[in-house]
């Protein structure tokens, strides 16, 4: 790693992890805590989505995962009496068999008719929660306690939420805690031999089969760890809302997650987060303009999209560049 | 000799219209075999049901005495036969060298994740890609562009990468499509040399497509011929040439010339 990068990165954490609350601190808008949670939750998923991209798919089915996972955190913990902590990595694995299950189909799709099956898939899953028993229909799964406390080898880790006099900073360090470790996975991804495989199948799925790779299988495995992302992300979104409704995640959230995407820059690992801060930011920021917010919103991202095709990154690329 | 590939009784029907009518030869190990043919005589889908592309209707294609056809292309090249395609096909966005790198998959020790925690076996793995990479870039006389974006490559260099990808798996079998389109005479000739010496040097078997018929001639030590989806002849580039049924072939399509 170039010390530059090295540099950034610390830049970066340093400014999440200590000016952040120190800001929120002095100022005392203990309200962005809340929108920085889920700016860092919403980054964690559309990661996910951004893996589908780089596999050459247009994923927009990452609320179903997110739904999902919200619900399988929830059921466990209420039904089953299982720590919050547990849930979390099992949600993200229930997520990723169900997307092998739904991928294997699906996956052999291409441009606009996956995309659009994927479309589908948040619905579905809305029908479904509302449908099935244990997730209680309409009503949703209420009063979910907060995260109880995690200890290993009789030694705290981290405390029961419920005694902590600030939770709203615990989910906050929680979430980009997440966020962090979630573009450390991908970054590796990226930069190691599964990435390349998958750049490869982006840009040419024939010749990559030609060249020996099960790209069946490596569609499969990029979809589950999207996914996984994904029912970590709505696992947590649930453990702040303390409560889950079938239309806690809906088609709406999924087309976000893929725009988030597309304003960060396809290209770049961290693109899908600086795109889900500056749309939700920007979105936030708008509610001045009342009526005309969508109206604004839209026409900018328009012109966004129309101006920097590549995302809001590759400004950097056209000075001196980095991936 | 045992051949090393067995074509038999391939027949690829596309609806109504029989693509492969039914054909069948051998190729020995070590050869330089050529597949010639009319626009549309169904070479390329031969190609494609050797390499797992396509299935054949009926008949079947046997490597080292094992049937391969049917089995999907990954699987095939991994028994190392491999094809490179007719429209040019490279990975557009990468730079030659990553192009070459990427294709050496099949030659990996190290597992994803080991590739993924950065093990000492994905490192040795990585280092002997970067090498072989480097082999096979140089064999191909690609140096000055080692660097260049793909997409940016003229016809000739896109066909000589296209080449090097290939090979890049190690295969024991190559199957090329076109190698030498859209190239000048003079790249033909120097591709002529490189593909004799990767018989010669690496102990390949080829079997290649081509319209270029002095280059074919040049080429290959033995000819199959296809005409509307069927063998029509098979033998010695000089068979092939005074053959009445390959001249008739030729002299009721559009190249007319076969080389002479
Ligand atoms: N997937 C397909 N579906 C239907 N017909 C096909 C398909 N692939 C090939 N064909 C038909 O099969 C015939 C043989 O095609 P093929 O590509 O094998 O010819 P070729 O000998 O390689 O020709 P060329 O020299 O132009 O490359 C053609 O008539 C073509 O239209
Ligand atoms: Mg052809």
């Amino acid at each position: 790693m170039s010390t530059t990068r090295l540099a950034g990165v610390l830049a970066f954490l340093l400014g999440v992890f200590v000016l952040v609350p120190l800001f929120i601190n002095l100022t005392g808008r203990w309200d962005f805590y809340y929108t920085l949670t889920s700016v860092a939750l919403l980054s964690v998923a559309a990661a996910g989505v951004w893996l589908t991209f780089y596999i050459g798919r247009i994923n927009i089915g990452q609320g179903a995962y997110a739904l999902t996972g919200g619900y399988v955190s929830a059921i466990l913990i209420t039904q089953y009496g299982v720590s919050f902590w547990l849930t979390l990595p099992l949600a993200g694995l229930f997520c990723a068999a169900v997307s092998v299950l739904i991928g294997l189909p699906i996956l052999r799709l291409r441009g606009v008719y996956f995309a659009m099956v994927t479309l589908v898939l948040t619905e579905v899953a809305r029908l479904t929660a509302l449908a099935l028993p244990v997730t209680n229909g309409a009503k949703g799964i209420t009063s979910i306690p907060l995260p109880g406390e995690l200890s290993l080898f009789g030694l705290t880790i981290i405390p029961d939420f419920s005694t902590l006099g600030n939770p709203k900073l615990a989910f906050y360090l929680m979430a980009t805690v997440l966020m962090v470790l979630t573009y450390l996975v991908l970054w590796r991804i990226v930069n190691s031999r599964l990435g390349h495989l998958c750049r490869s199948l982006q840009q040419n799925e024939e010749l990559s089969a030609s060249i020996g790779v099960n790209t069946a299988m490596l569609r499969v495995l990029a979809y589950a760890i999207s996914s996984f992302f994904g029912g970590l992300a709505g696992a947590i979104f649930v453990a702040i809302s303390q409560s889950i409704y079938p239309s806690s995640f809906v088609v709406q959230d999924s087309v976000n997650f893929m725009l988030y995407c597309f304003l960060g820059g396809l290209g770049y690992v961290f693109g899908p987060m600086l795109g889900t801060l500056l749309l939700y930011f920007g979105w936030d920021l708008l509610s001045i303009a009342k009526e005309y917010q969508l109206l604004i919103y839209s026409g900018a991202l328009i012109a966004l999209m129309l101006v920097l095709p590549n995302g809001v990154l590759s400004l950097l690329d056209k000075k001196g560049g980095r991936k | 000799m045992t051949p090393i590939l067995q074509i038999k009784g391939v027949t690829k029907r596309y609806g109504g219209l029989t693509a492969n009518n039914d054909i069948t030869f051998d190729v020995a190990p070590q050869e330089i075999l050529s597949v010639i043919g009319p626009n549309g005589a169904g070479k390329s889908t031969l190609f494609k049901q050797i390499a797992g592309f396509v299935t054949p209707t009926t008949g079947e294609v046997i490597y080292k005495g094992t049937k391969i056809s049917g089995l999907p292309p990954h699987k095939v090249a991994r028994m190392g036969v491999v094809r490179t395609f007719q429209e040019t096909t490279i990975f557009k966005s990468m730079t030659v060298r990553e192009n070459v790198i990427v294709s050496h998959h099949l030659r990996s020790k190290a597992s994803l994740l080991g590739f993924f925690f950065g093990s000492a076996q994905a490192k040795a793995d990585e280092a002997e890609f970067g090498k072989s990479a480097d082999d096979i870039i140089d064999f191909l006389g690609l140096q000055a562009i080692r660097n260049e974006t793909a997409s940016n490559l003229p016809q000739g260099h896109l066909r000589a990468l296209g080449m090097a990808i290939g090979l890049a798996t190690h295969p024991d079998v190559i199957l090329l499509d076109e190698p030498f389109a859209g190239m000048n005479h003079d790249e033909t000739m120097r591709m002529v040399a490189l593909v004799r010496r990767l018989r010669d040097e690496r102990g390949l078997t080829v079997l290649l497509v081509e319209h270029d018929m002095p280059a074919v001639m040049k080429i290959s030590d033995r000819i199959v011929c296809i005409n509307f989806g069927e063998k029509i002849a098979e033998g010695s580039p000089a068979e092939i040439q005074a053959n009445p049924r390959v001249i008739e072939a030729y002299l009721g399509s559009e190249d007319a010339a076969i080389g002479m």
